[in-house]
């Protein structure tokens, strides 16, 4: 074996393997009580069609504003009779969705800018960085809002609009990284003993990555669903008679002297898991790298 | 120093043109036709052709752009296709009822955060901390039209502390303008609390491991004078980074909290005219949020800077 070789071998500082994941998140208690959390919320989503007690769009204006508790109906009804449960759980398989494209969109556009940006450097990192600056020179919201004004509302721009408003953080993330692992010896050995690009971006940059990025996603999805709501609670997002919990505050607003649930439910839906993916993040980061646990 | 602000205003400038080129764009990623909106129901072609010379819309894009970026060098925003009043002045009539609630949120913010940050790292590791901890991750992830409407249920509508909606002028009425900010400032501000929290407690930790606050302790001092005359001082620097990006945020965070109570600042403007496909205003607010944003950022640098002597930008 020769001496590159071996620097290839020993310097692989930060890599993990979805067992190496699996460990973290069974020695960590935050990371484990998150993760279970998020489980369950995944669980709910897959399982809503046959778990849910009622069908989400079955509108029985006989049976409207029943209180949480009625018989038949454990979170009650809105104002056209829909089952409310039924609908929370439904509105699981619209926010986790969301959260999983616009962070794939992000992770996708900002992380191939980023590796581009820090890999090739010079000019491209430049101009590939301006316009990263640029993106990121619009408050979050704010970009999200007006993408989904200029796209028109509806759950699929929103999706990308969320996931355009990520792209500069992953970029910017990704950049770092790369510019940290560019002059380790085992990049410049592996270059040395003739790796293509490909092979160093995939096999070496990449794996390196995971660390960081896992940490970034899961703060990403929770700001995701809390956009998706914001949007959707605005008018933007999902549109009737999708069950969406945003959507489903805003009816609910409009009932909150007598009928309070209406809006409750669903803002506790959203707030819990945005709190799960934001626990998660917080303690994958405290378990990842113990020198910012203060 | 001046060396370093003059760097800094040199590196916007590439980013603010992106940013103008991005806001121009804006309405032409947009479906549909400006002047079939301006129109209504009297669309002869005439009429569409008029608005489209009218608008410059029927040059090529460059031109269209440097025209456009002319006007709003020059202060002129364009008109509201649906009012036609000037747009900056609709801005300019809106701000006032929105800076009062962004700086009223951002007040609350701190009252709240720094007193509680510093308690958890004082006590760090306790069950105040654990339960302070919790409450920064919480805060963040509760939307803030959920806690408008858990607000106004249970302050205005069950026990009627407080007015729904209304906008008092703070120099016409002081005390009732506080009375109707309180509940969206509350609601606008419980993110940035939480997000102050947490810097003011990792902040403060940092600074209470150092050593001029040994030497303190070891002179005797009271912890009342460590802590809130050597130490804090020193660990609100970090926060003040974070409360300036916040200051620049203000627009952000309007837009749902003034459509959540009603209030009529730039924010509820903001999303009236999505609705109205007023695409000159939406370009106005948007071009108004990133530019306070960026400014926001460059003043936060600087000040860090300045606030700091141990950092040097050469």
């Amino acid at each position: 074996m020769s001496n590159a070789t071996v620097i290839v071998a020993a310097q692989q500082p930060f890599r993990r393997t979805p067992v190496e994941l699996l460990d973290l998140v069974r020695s960590h208690r935050r990371v484990t009580v998150a993760a279970l959390l998020l489980g369950l919320l995944v669980l709910v989503a897959l399982l809503s069609p046959v778990i849910s007690p009622h069908d989400p769009l079955a509108v029985n204006p006989d049976n409207s504003y029943l209180p949480p508790l009625s018989p038949g109906h454990l979170l009650g009804t809105d104002e056209l009779g829909r089952d409310l449960l039924s609908r929370i759980l439904w509105g699981a398989r619209v926010s986790l969705p969301v959260a999983l494209v616009a962070v794939a969109v992000g992770l996708i556009g900002g992380g191939t800018i980023g590796m581009i940006s820090g890999y090739a450097g010079g000019a491209v990192d430049l101009l590939l960085m301006r316009l990263m600056d640029a993106l990121l020179a619009f408050p979050g919201l704010i970009l999200a809002i007006a993408l989904v004004a200029a796209l028109g509302p509806g759950l699929r721009n929103a999706m990308i609009a969320i996931g355009i408003v990520a792209v500069p953080l992953y970029a910017r993330l990704v950049r770092a990284v790369v510019l940290q692992l560019k002059p380790m010896e085992f990049i410049v050995a592996t270059r040395s003993i003739g790796a293509s690009p490909l092979r160093l971006v995939v096999r070496h940059l990449i794996p390196n990555l995971v660390n960081p990025i896992i940490v970034q996603v899961s703060l990403s999805a929770g700001f995701a669903i809390l956009a998706e709501a914001t949007l959707s609670f605005l008018g933007l997002g999902a549109q009737l008679p999708t069950p969406d919990w945003g959507q489903m505050i805003n009816t609910g607003a409009a009932f909150l002297t007598n009928d309070p649930w209406l809006a409750i439910v669903p803002g506790a839906a959203i707030s819990v898991t945005v709190y799960s993916f934001n626990l998660l993040g917080d303690a994958l980061r405290d378990a990842l790298d113990p020198r910012l646990r203060t | 120093m001046t060396a370093y602000i003059l760097r800094r205003l040199l590196l916007m400038v590439p980013v603010a043109f992106l940013v103008t080129v991005g806001v121009f764009m804006l309405i032409h990623l947009s479906p549909g036709d400006p002047a079939l909106v301006i129109l209504g129901e009297d669309r002869t072609p005439q009429a569409i052709a008029a608005i489209h010379q009218q608008l410059g819309l029927d040059q090529p894009l460059y031109v269209q752009y440097g025209i456009w970026l002319g006007h709003i060098v020059h202060g002129d925003w364009g008109r509201s296709i649906t009012t036609h009043e000037p747009v900056a002045a609709a801005i300019t009539e809106r701000l006032p009822a929105t800076l009062e609630l962004g700086i009223v949120a951002l007040v609350w913010s701190l009252l709240v955060a720094i007193p509680l940050g510093t308690i958890a790292a004082v006590r760090r590791g306790s069950l105040t901390d654990q339960v302070v901890t919790g409450i920064t991750v919480a805060g963040v992830s509760i939307p803030n039209f959920f806690i408008g409407i858990v607000l106004i249920f249970v302050l205005s509508v069950t026990l009627r502390l407080f007015p729904f909606g209304g906008y008092v002028p703070l120099l016409q009425n002081p005390l009732e303008s506080l009375r109707h900010v309180a509940l969206p400032a509350i609601a606008l501000g419980t993110a940035g609390a939480a997000i102050n929290m947490r810097f003011t407690r990792s902040s403060m930790i940092e600074v209470l491991n150092l050593d001029y606050i040994r030497t303190a302790w070891a002179k005797g001092a009271s912890w009342r004078r460590v802590v809130f005359v050597h130490a804090l001082k020193n660990a609100l620097i970090p926060v003040v980074t974070i409360v300036g990006i916040q200051i620049g945020g203000i627009i952000e965070g309007a837009v749902v909290t003034e459509t959540v109570f009603t209030w009529p600042g730039v924010g509820r403007l903001a999303v009236e005219s999505i609705f109205n496909r007023d695409y000159t205003v939406v370009q106005g607010i948007v071009l108004l949020a990133a530019f306070s944003y960026m400014l926001a950022n460059l003043l936060v640098d600087v000040a860090y800077a300045w606030l700091d002597p141990r950092i040097s930008y050469a």
